[in-house]
């Protein structure tokens, strides 16, 4: 019966082929808006670490004064002071954790004539590598006694790897950074999470490619390295000694491994704040522990334009199928006398609306069929667009089938009406018309 | 034209007339919307800068080992630059208007108030306001003696002396106002921490901030006498007439990299370059909100011509009955034409109301103003002619029907 449908549908698509171009391609138009704004909105508020996202945390507190702070509504800042960052780093209160700043690291390749580059380089402490699940392909990271002594060594990406040596084991090599000799430890298979979460409010980018090098924060900052970021809440004497100024420059994450361990690091976190503030260091009570997909959602990570566009694509999609409906429409109010003639034969009024949800559905696989083509076409076109993670936006499996769901979902949803309108004909008048 | 067998007949096809009327009211709320979103870009691209912008090239360098004298080194190199042929003026400065990297600071008016009056952008550097072609409107500009080495300063603001801290600034007109308004704003003190007091000395027609992300403070600046030594944040900015941009980019790149080879350029670009980058964000938007807007208005259009030509060979009998009566075939035309006219006055009207909904919903979630009413007509008129168009093809056809048709049985 299917297969007698699915003819029937064919044949009468065939007849009317300008009209049925028209649908196709104004659902596929629809189809592919969506579909290509769909595929940029997930890229963005995907899941950077999706086999670790539910335990990693943002812990925030407030340094500040009490002026302008209104009980309840003033968030925390998204940064952290040094010694903060520190006392809970030493406090070990959770599984792992660590501090982190974005930097700029100048290297200078061995190469006879090779010109020095600049590169994106994180300070951190030891625990970021496994923290974050970030792989090694030679090597490892390294240690929190390496932490202390302020040792000079460092984590490459392999890019930089692929770069420098050739993506030769470079593990015990030296490699010259803002004129100072730093031995590799690690090299780091290709690891760029999107979006690059742990940079968020550090002053840099948030997608593209991940960072060249990693190395231990204080070797950094003894190395008189800068974070990219700095926010200072008091009048600040010296600027160039950071770790004691009144400035917020570092991130701080803790990984926490169950919900019970997730309330006493908030406890304890609280705990602190009150401490500091018995210690008169702080005024302001607040504190803050957003996991990993909550901090992204509060940073508002995607861009305002990017949602405004999945809006308008919506928009633009329930134009096309309340045109296609209209089409559908007026292809099957055409075709009253063969409806009468169908059911004078013994059609039933269930036959008749399967035979045009049918009819409506193939318009719809056409259509999902040309709008994969134009989806294709759009995301060509936002490859080539600014936007830092313009590169990234390709169409993968889960997409490619989400388009034919939502062209045949729309198409169906348009059919609905049309084929209700033809099953309730009377057959009657309609033969008699003749 | 009688209206009224038009709507008659309208009502014996509520719901195709219905689906019509609520497609054009769907596009005209977007498209007024879309049009709106976009003349917003386009005024945001537009946003003056106050510097002679087609004179202007850009350029960093980042020194490979540290020079022992930066402040030293800046000099050098602007001595360097000032002997290449072409180049009219050079300033070493700590940002570029619309450069997107600034410092900022918060102004008080009063030392002692404990929350800042406002936030605004600090320039830094010599002959920044003749270099940049900034227009001085008010007062002098700033002195060679005016000007204090940054770390001299930074040491003084730890020490609290305050003889080696700037004393003097230049601000903007919109700064000047948004301070003091409708007063000399001519010596006038404003403190940007509790101990560093700046007189202001001068008043600039325009000076755009580097991070001119929003309009209403993208005029809070300040130009402040400090002087820096070479560093990689650090921009020369070098002026020069407009044809002679690109010659005299090359030259300055090759006179610094002969001063000292091992550095590394990392900025080299016209103004105009900064200014297309820093809105490049807008310009595709702006792009997108064009295409979408044309693909639109080419679906609902097509839906009209599928509609019109479904009523056109529905009626062909009625249409010959008409012609064989006497109508003739522009009487057919016109008939069409109306009935079109008519839904798409009906969507437009909707779609107006529509048009306001969203835009309210993007008034609160998007901080869009509101729409202004200029955007309904367009909208109106642009829907109208669409429609018009469209229906034009199968009108025509109903008109060519031969009255002999109404002597045919169908």
């Amino acid at each position: 019966m299917f297969a007698y449908y699915l003819d029937l549908a064919l044949r009468s698509l065939k007849r009317n082929r300008v009209l049925t171009v028209l649908m196709v391609l104004a659902l596929a138009l629809g189809i592919g808006a969506t579909i290509t704004t769909l595929t940029v909105l997930r890229l963005l508020s995907g899941d950077p670490l999706p086999q670790k996202s539910a335990q990693l945390f943002y812990p925030q507190i407030d340094p500040n004064t009490k002026d302008g702070y209104i009980e309840g509504q003033t968030r925390p800042d998204l940064l952290m002071t040094y010694p903060d960052a520190m006392n809970l780093l030493h406090a070990h209160r959770a599984t792992r954790q660590a501090a982190m700043a974005m930097t700029q690291a100048r290297i200078m390749p061995r190469q006879p004539n090779a010109h020095p580059f600049y590169s994106d380089a994180v300070m951190t402490t030891s625990d970021f590598f496994a923290m974050f699940d970030a792989p090694f392909q030679y090597g490892g990271g390294w240690t929190a006694s390496d932490d202390d002594s302020r040792a000079h060594l460092v984590v490459i990406a392999s890019f930089l790897n692929d770069k420098l040596f050739g993506g030769a084991n470079s593990v015990g090599r030296i490699i010259r950074m803002d004129d100072h000799d730093m031995r590799i430890v690690g090299v780091l298979k290709p690891w760029a999470p999107q979006p690059r979460f742990y940079a968020q409010g550090l002053g840099s980018r948030s997608y593209g490619d991940g960072d060249a090098l990693y190395l231990p924060l204080h070797t950094a900052r003894a190395l008189e390295m800068r974070p990219q970021d700095t926010e200072c809440y008091a009048e600040v004497p010296d600027m160039l000694n950071l770790e004691t100024a009144p400035c917020e420059w570092l991130g701080f994450w803790v990984e926490l491994d169950s919900s019970s361990a997730v309330s006493s690091y908030r406890q304890f976190l609280d705990g602190y704040v009150r401490q500091q503030i018995e210690l008169a260091r702080f005024q302001r009570p607040e504190s803050s522990m957003l996991d990993l997909m909550s901090f992204l959602r509060q940073q508002q990570v995607v861009p305002d334009d990017v949602r405004l566009q999945a809006g308008l694509a919506f928009g633009f999609l329930l134009i096309c199928v309340v045109n296609t409906v209209g089409l559908l429409l007026a292809k099957c109010l055409r075709r009253s006398r063969e409806i009468g003639v169908r059911r004078a034969l013994g059609a039933t009024r269930r036959e008749i609306f399967i035979q045009f949800m049918v009819e409506a559905g193939m318009v719809g696989l056409a259509g999902g069929v040309l709008g994969l083509l134009f989806a294709e076409l759009g995301l060509f076109g936002i490859r080539h667009q600014p936007a830092e993670y313009a590169g990234l936006a390709h169409l993968d499996v889960t997409m490619f089938l989400f388009t034919f769901v939502v062209a045949l979902v729309a198409s169906l949803i348009a059919g609905i009406l049309p084929a209700w309108r033809a099953c309730v004909l009377a057959p009657a008048p309609q033969l008699k018309a003749a | 034209m009688e209206l009224r067998p038009i709507l008659s007949t309208l009502r014996r096809h509520k719901l195709t007339a219905c689906l019509l009327i609520l497609e054009i009211a769907l596009t005209c709320a977007i498209v007024c919307n879309a049009v709106f979103l976009i003349g917003q870009r386009l005024q945001r691209m537009d946003m003056p800068s106050g510097v002679a912008g087609h004179e202007l090239l850009q350029i960093q360098v980042a020194d490979v080992a540290q020079p022992v004298n930066p402040y030293a080194r800046v000099q050098e190199d602007l001595a360097v630059l000032r002997q290449v042929p072409g180049v009219q003026s050079v300033a070493f400065s700590n940002q570029v208007p619309f450069g997107g990297s600034s410092s900022n600071g918060n102004v008080l008016l009063d030392p002692n108030q404990p929350q800042r009056t406002l936030n605004a952008t600090t320039y830094f550097g010599e002959n920044l306001v003749p270099t940049m072609g900034v227009q001085l409107v008010a007062g002098r500009d700033l002195q060679p003696q005016d000007f204090v080495d940054v770390d001299t300063a930074l040491k003084a603001l730890g020490t609290g002396d305050s003889k080696d801290l700037p004393h003097v600034t230049l601000i903007t007109r919109t700064l000047a106002e948004r301070l003091w308004p409708g007063q000399n704003p001519l010596g006038r003190l404003i403190y940007l921490t509790p101990t560093v007091g700046l007189r202001v000395v001068g008043v600039v027609a325009s000076l755009v901030r580097p991070n001119a992300y929003d309009a209403a403070t993208a005029q809070y600046s300040m130009v402040v006498p400090l002087r820096m030594g070479a560093d990689k944040g650090e921009s020369y900015v070098i002026r020069t007439r407009p044809q002679d941009r690109e010659r005299v980019l090359t030259a300055a790149l090759a006179a610094l990299k002969k001063a000292d080879p091992q550095r590394v350029v990392t900025t080299q670009r016209s103004f105009d370059e900064v200014r297309r980058h820093f809105f490049k964000d807008d310009r595709a938007m702006a792009g997108i909100l064009v295409g979408v807007v044309v693909a639109l208005l080419i679906v609902t259009a097509l839906g009209i011509v599928g509609l019109a030509s479904f009523w056109v060979s529905q009626r062909r009998r009625t249409i010959g009955v008409r012609r064989a009566l006497g109508a003739t075939r522009g009487n057919i035309l016109h008939y069409f034409q109306t009935e079109n006219f008519v839904l798409a006055t009906l969507g437009i009207g909707l779609g107006m109301v529509l048009a306001y909904g969203i835009n309210l919903f993007l008034m609160t979630h998007y901080e869009l103003p509101r729409l202004p009413a200029i955007y309904f007509p367009v909208g109106a008129i642009s829907l109208w002619l669409i429609g018009q168009l469209a229906v034009l093809g199968p009108a025509l056809r109903a008109a060519a029907v031969p009255p002999v048709v109404a002597t045919r049985s169908v």
